[in-house]
């Protein structure tokens, strides 16, 4: 039994319109049916893009946002139907560490408000004086001097303030830690040592992950298994290692593409998946394989009607695709060209399934040939127009914009 | 410096590296805010000219020369040609009309605007928070009734911000009687709608801040992170808006008083009744008029100035 198992877990939100009454007029479908389950003591990395639900996905774990459907078992109680105030005492067993260190803490509360409140709020600790000494102990740990319970959150550097979003979750001894986007807003010296924190903490206080990021290297240093979610549903979740070495889902595979390899000469040659148009309203979901729409490997049966199931491939790594068999094998052909098309029309580009040249079929990055150098995927991505921008996977380049941008 | 073998000597070095462990206050939002005012030259000169108009509210009345009904008649004084004696001798501002010490007025005429003006403003500001409150605690935690709730007030409010401010103040004057307790009401009734969007909308926008979200993450009670978390950080604007309205309170109470709403005994000089019994000299003494008007324009401008500083030094996108 895991100490946290997601069970078809959907948070839809109601989109309401009306001059004088709200009616509803839709849904987004932020998550829509994840499944995934988490041992104790063990890291679960969540990775995608921006919009893709993984912080909502979060955040319904605590309960943060109503969950619609679906269940959340923690160490044998379904947190999805405790009524309010149940919930609330669960919540000192599952904590949360936010992604923006300085908007995560209350301006006008010193540290020491700020890391009792919640202490007060489950009765841990008889009196404040017994409180403060806890809080002593638990910043010594996130490697914060016990002066700092004076201070206010504005008078930290970016790193202390994580640091203090850390203690907060902390000190009320959770099991689990949701962090979202733990170290995003941090530059990138900071952003080691709060990783590095966060592994020494789950060391020694026996702690369970569940990391979300959008920065690939980040989640494969931390995370024992990664799941790959897009547009509100999991496409692959296998063992960290495996995942990198060897992605099976057509789009874990043009994100992994994503990252540049920091040789210049492998980068050069390196084949690049890069995806069609933008990742699609969750508001309005594509029927079938959510990732359909974008898919190089787009098959004119069952992608467009079925949803594939998140199945076992072997090795506990799982993949929702028709034919990940097929893509491994080789016997279905790309059919949507990897490369990026005329600046105009990119949205209606990927509706065309277009067939591709025989020389540019080949999908493995190993593959790459330097024929290809002609391919359209192989342009300089600097020139690629904003829309064709967002299609190809942001991560790695949102990563650099927080290196770019050191916040301390 | 040593090699660092594990992490958990790293980030005992950690401490060490970042801070001192000497004992340290911190500084808190409100007292940094009060520091960044008083280097500020608006608020400097906005909290002497507020300064100035209290100490002559408490302590004119004291030290009026000659008394706000006093009347000393002199040969020159035609009230029926409208001629009065200018600044000369003992009477600085010169007589009015019936021969009064226009200077001893303004001095007695300054408490009277300052209570009506403080007075009114804490009606609305008291009665507006309440509202605010009421509303945006409605809004962030109430669910659907809630929700409910906030619309009835909300709308309720945009009746009262759609009638112009004056003629609604005028109104109720109109109804209550003519009193002193009455223009502060009118004048204060006027401003709570003001007051209690301007909390409601701070107090939405505070909601749905992060630390709002950690504060629910940690398992605080919903009705404490409300008043301990919301709250506290919704005030600013509030208390900026509270300083600036007393130059509109002022100015409405004149108004009010000029229109002959105000304090129905001719005998108690306030700034606005001044105004308007001056008004029917102003072609030959327009001096009359100017005191009690520049009295009003000063203060008023004292008010916008400290509610400019604080706002300036309230906010939080500007913290260094």
């Amino acid at each position: 039994m895991s100490l946290l198992e997601l069970d078809d877990v959907k948070v839809h939100f109601p989109v309401k319109k009306g001059l004088f009454f709200d009616r509803t007029v839709g849904h987004v479908y932020a998550v829509d049916g994840v499944s995934l389950s988490i041992e104790a003591g063990q890291t679960y990395g969540l990775v995608g893009e921006s919009g893709c639900g993984k912080t909502t996905l979060g955040r319904a774990v605590l309960r943060l946002n109503d969950i619609t459907d679906g269940g959340v078992v923690f160490d044998g109680t379904d947190l999805a139907k405790l009524p309010g105030e149940e919930m609330r005492a669960f919540r000192r067993r599952l904590q949360m560490v936010f992604q923006d260190p300085l908007g995560s803490l209350n301006p006008r509360q010193n540290i020491e408000s700020i890391l009792s409140e919640g202490m007060a709020a489950h009765g841990i600790g008889k009196d404040q004086a017994e409180r403060r000494e806890k809080i002593k102990d638990i910043l010594a740990k996130v490697g914060l001097p016990s002066n700092a319970m004076s201070r206010y959150p504005h008078e930290f550097s970016g790193g202390q303030r994580q640091r203090i979003g850390i203690a907060r979750a902390l000190v009320l001894e959770p099991d689990v830690i949701i962090c979202d986007e733990p170290v995003s807003a941090l530059d990138v010296s900071v952003q080691a040592q709060v990783i590095n924190l966060l592994e020494e903490l789950q060391e020694s206080l026996g702690l369970t992950y569940l990391v979300i990021a959008h920065d690939l290297a980040v989640v494969r240093h931390i995370s024992d298994v990664i799941g790959v979610m897009y547009l509100g549903g999991l496409v692959e979740e296998a063992p960290s290692d495996a995942l990198y070495a060897g992605p099976r889902h057509p789009y874990t595979k043009a994100l992994m593409s994503a990252v540049p390899v920091p040789d210049p000469e492998v980068e050069d040659r390196r084949e690049r998946i890069l995806l069609h148009g933008d990742l699609p309203s969750p508001a309005n979901p594509p029927a079938g394989c959510r990732f359909h729409t974008r898919c190089p490997w787009v098959q004119e049966t069952k992608c467009a009607t079925e949803r594939p199931p998140l199945l076992d491939t072997g090795d506990g790594h799982k993949v929702a695709c028709h034919f990940t068999a097929e893509i491994e094998a080789g016997t279905v052909k790309q059919t949507l060209a990897t490369g990026i098309e005329a600046v105009t029309g990119t949205e209606t580009v990927a509706a065309e399934a277009e067939e591709v040249s025989e020389g540019e079929t080949a999908a493995e990055p190993e593959a790459a040939a330097p024929e290809k150098e002609e391919a359209p995927g192989k342009e300089e991505p600097a020139t690629v127009p904003a829309q064709a921008d967002a299609a190809k996977t942001a991560d790695a380049a949102k990563a650099d914009r927080a290196e770019d941008s050191p916040k301390a | 410096m040593t090699i660092l073998t594990n992490k958990a000597d790293k980030i005992d070095r950690l401490a060490e590296l970042t801070q001192s462990s000497e004992a340290v206050t911190g500084t808190s939002l409100w007292r940094e805010a009060f520091r960044r005012m008083r280097s500020s030259k608006m608020a400097i000169i906005g909290a002497v000219i507020i300064g100035a108009f209290v100490l002559i509210a408490v302590v004119g009345p004291m030290v009026a020369p000659h008394g706000a009904t006093a009347q000393n008649w002199r040969s020159e004084v035609f009230p029926n040609q409208g001629k009065f004696v200018g600044m000369r001798g003992e009477n600085w501002f010169g007589l009015d009309h019936l021969g009064r010490d226009m200077f001893s007025r303004w001095l007695v005429g300054a408490r009277q605007t300052l209570l009506v003006g403080v007075v009114s403003m804490l009606i609305g500001l008291i009665v507006g928070a309440l509202v605010g409150v009421l509303s945006g605690a409605a809004a962030t935690l109430g669910g659907k009734a809630g929700q409910r709730v906030d619309t009835v007030i909300m709308r309720f409010t945009d009746i009262m911000l759609s009638l112009p401010s004056l003629l609604l103040a005028v109104s109720i004057a109109a109804v209550l009687g003519q009193s002193l307790t009455t223009v502060m009401i009118a004048v204060g009734v006027v401003q709570i709608p003001i007051f209690a969007r301007l909390l409601r909308g701070s107090m939405l926008v505070q909601g749905g801040a992060d630390y709002v979200l950690a504060a629910k993450s940690v398992g605080i009670r919903r009705k404490r992170i409300v008043l301990t978390q919301i709250l506290p950080n919704s005030l600013s604007p509030v208390i900026v808006q509270a300083t600036l309205s007393l130059a509109t309170a002022i100015i409405e109470a004149a108004a009010l008083s000029y229109l002959g709403l105000g304090n129905p005994d001719p005998a108690v000089p306030e700034w606005g009744v001044m105004l308007s019994q001056a008004q029917r000299f102003f072609d030959n003494e327009p001096m009359m008029a100017a005191y009690p008007a520049i009295g009003i324009i000063i203060t008023a401008l004292g008010f916008t100035l400290l509610g400019e500083a604080m706002r300036e030094a309230l906010d939080p996108k500007l913290r260094g």
